[in-house]
């Protein structure tokens, strides 16, 4: 790995930027070079959200992405909006209640029941950007699992531990079972 | 070696404070700064400092002078639209002399703008804002690394020169999160302090280094505080002479001190021919562009400002003695390019990369300037 730009994007209130956050911080622990940050409008909730988090063994300049080495989308709206001009390398992991448009026709697309794992398996729709990050280190192995525990359990709230860690089990669960991938 | 920690360059920016010895945050919130009351509120009370939110933007920066004038180092931070209503206070603070640290994270204006959009549309207003000739310290960070440090740099010189300083951040860098390792030590200066404050003392007797010695009000002095042109007792005067001296004096003990205050960075400028200038978040974009450029064969450094206000003009002009061309990068439409243009004159090509639409300047648009054949 030199530099991966991994570019999330949902609605507000979907916990995409605490997913950015986590990678971040797991990125940070095992000992790589990382920037995020985040686009959003003044909405607290609704709209389409971005973010973004740039791994590297390298110093990082630009702090934005730029060419993404990966997308993954949780609604349709933030799909349709953030997938154009996707370099053809570019991995798309998207929820698989979406519909991929014209634009990604030419990308590496996996589609994953991440809201609905989420929502049936671990039992809470919120935790749905757990399941995302747990499923996103599976496919692009950024860092170790362990890390990426610790990460977790660093930005949640006191109480929801067992939850968290059913989301990132079932989360890897989706990479480990290979179907759609 | 300190343990290396994901954070957020508000964040960040207080934790720098905190070392500085910041044990006062009034503020306002607004993005793009919210985070930086967020943090204050949560860690001042853990070091035995306090947290207030006021009922606006003037009257935090209000709050904060006067906790600084009872001998606590204070903040306040705020985003363009707040960083107006601070102005006629800002001026107060220059003329009465109140070592202060105000944070702006800049975002995009004109007005309320685009809240969650970046901008450096500032510069200007934090040299030119309050009204009147008065000094100025900015500060611009491009990583959440130099928030921590350069927050210990605002509050260093605020209190050195019993000045207030402009921490001039922009969305870019107040919302990066990076990983950083926090220095287990930094250099903590005190403002000039009265050994025995006694009620006869001038509040502003002179120094020979232009910067008074200042009382902590309830210590032992009481003395009156001003927004108008004083004597060295603190109370207003109409005497031409004093007004003249008092001024000049201000001007005086930072232009004196310009070597202490400015601070540039310069990467590849030994032999480059042409440079880019840049500063805060913008830096970040300039430096991808100039490695790339580099790896082209092109002979192109950067050189950034660290110290807005006042201008690196001496390390400016010698650092574009031999360059032939300078790119100016800045979010804005045009703002510290005319200093540029001040200090190196007619005979230098200077193309200009602005941005006013509030998405980001990128490597791409600036080597685009770099490679351009003039």
């Amino acid at each position: 790995m030199s530099q991966m730009e991994i570019r999330l994007a949902g609605s507000g209130g979907q916990g995409i930027i605490l997913a950015t956050v986590i990678l971040a911080e797991a990125a940070v622990i095992a000992g790589k070079h990382t920037a995020q940050s985040q686009s959003y409008g003044p909405e607290a909730r609704g709209g389409a959200c971005k973010a973004e988090v740039i791994v590297s063994d390298e110093e990082i300049g630009f702090t934005k992405v730029r060419t993404p080495s990966f997308l993954m989308a949780l609604t349709q709206k933030s799909l349709d909006k953030y997938s154009a001009n996707l370099p053809a390398d570019c991995l798309v992991l998207i929820d698989d209640t979406l519909t991929a448009p014209d634009s990604i026709k030419n990308n590496k697309v996996v589609k994953l029941p991440i809201l609905h794992t989420a929502a049936e398996k671990v039992g809470k729709l919120m935790t749905a950007n757990i399941v995302a990050v747990a499923a996103i280190n599976g496919l692009l192995n950024i860092v170790d699992d362990e890390s990426l525990k610790t990460a977790v359990f660093m930005h949640i709230p006191k109480g929801t531990e067992a939850l968290n860690q059913k989301a990132l089990e079932e989360g890897l669960s989706l990479i480990k079972k290979g179907e759609n991938i | 070696m300190a343990k290396t920690v994901l954070m957020q360059g508000n964040e960040a920016c207080v934790e720098g404070a905190i070392a500085a010895g910041m044990r006062f945050y009034a503020g306002y919130p607004i993005t793009p700064s919210t985070e930086i009351a967020e943090v204050s509120a949560v860690r001042l009370p853990k070091v035995g400092g306090k947290f207030i939110q006021m009922e606006d933007e003037i009257a935090s920066i209000a709050c904060a002078i006067g906790a600084s004038v009872a001998g606590v180092k204070s903040m306040t931070a705020t985003s363009g639209p707040g960083f107006s209503l601070k102005q006629e206070n800002l001026g107060y603070a220059c003329l009465a002399e109140v070592p202060l640290v105000v944070v702006d994270v800049q975002r995009s204006g004109p007005s309320t703008g685009l809240p969650t959009s970046p901008s450096q549309g500032d510069v200007m207003m934090a040299k030119w804002g309050t009204h009147g000739d008065h000094p100025i310290i900015a500060i611009a960070p491009s990583s959440v690394k130099e928030c921590y440090t350069l927050a210990v740099r605002c509050f260093n010189l605020a209190e050195k020169y019993r000045t207030p300083v402009i921490f001039l951040m922009d969305e870019i860098i107040g919302h990066l999160r990076e990983g950083i390792e926090i220095p287990e030590n930094v250099e903590v200066i005190n403002r000039p302090t009265v050994e025995n404050p006694h009620p006869k003392r001038p509040a502003y007797a002179p120094t020979d280094n232009l910067i008074p010695a200042m009382a902590p009000f309830g210590e032992g002095q009481r003395y009156n505080i001003t927004g108008l042109l004083h004597d060295e007792s603190g109370f207003p005067t109409n005497d031409t002479k004093i007004a003249g001296d008092l001024v000049t004096r201000l001007m005086k003990k930072i232009e004196n001190n310009y070597d202490d205050i400015v601070e540039v960075e310069e990467t590849h400028m030994e032999d480059a021919e042409v440079a880019v200038f840049c500063f805060g978040g913008t830096a970040r974009a300039a430096s991808s562009a100039v490695e790339t450029a580099r790896k082209k064969g092109i002979k192109c450094g950067m050189f950034r400002p660290i110290t807005i206000w006042p201008f690196a003009d001496k390390e400016l002009k010698e650092a574009m003695k031999n360059v032939k061309k300078i790119v100016v990068a800045e979010h804005n439409w045009g703002q510290l390019v005319n200093e540029v243009r001040r200090v190196v004159g007619n005979d230098k090509i200077i193309e200009f990369v602005g941005k006013i639409d509030g998405t980001v300047i990128t490597p791409d648009e600036i080597l685009a300037k770099i490679e351009k054949e003039d």
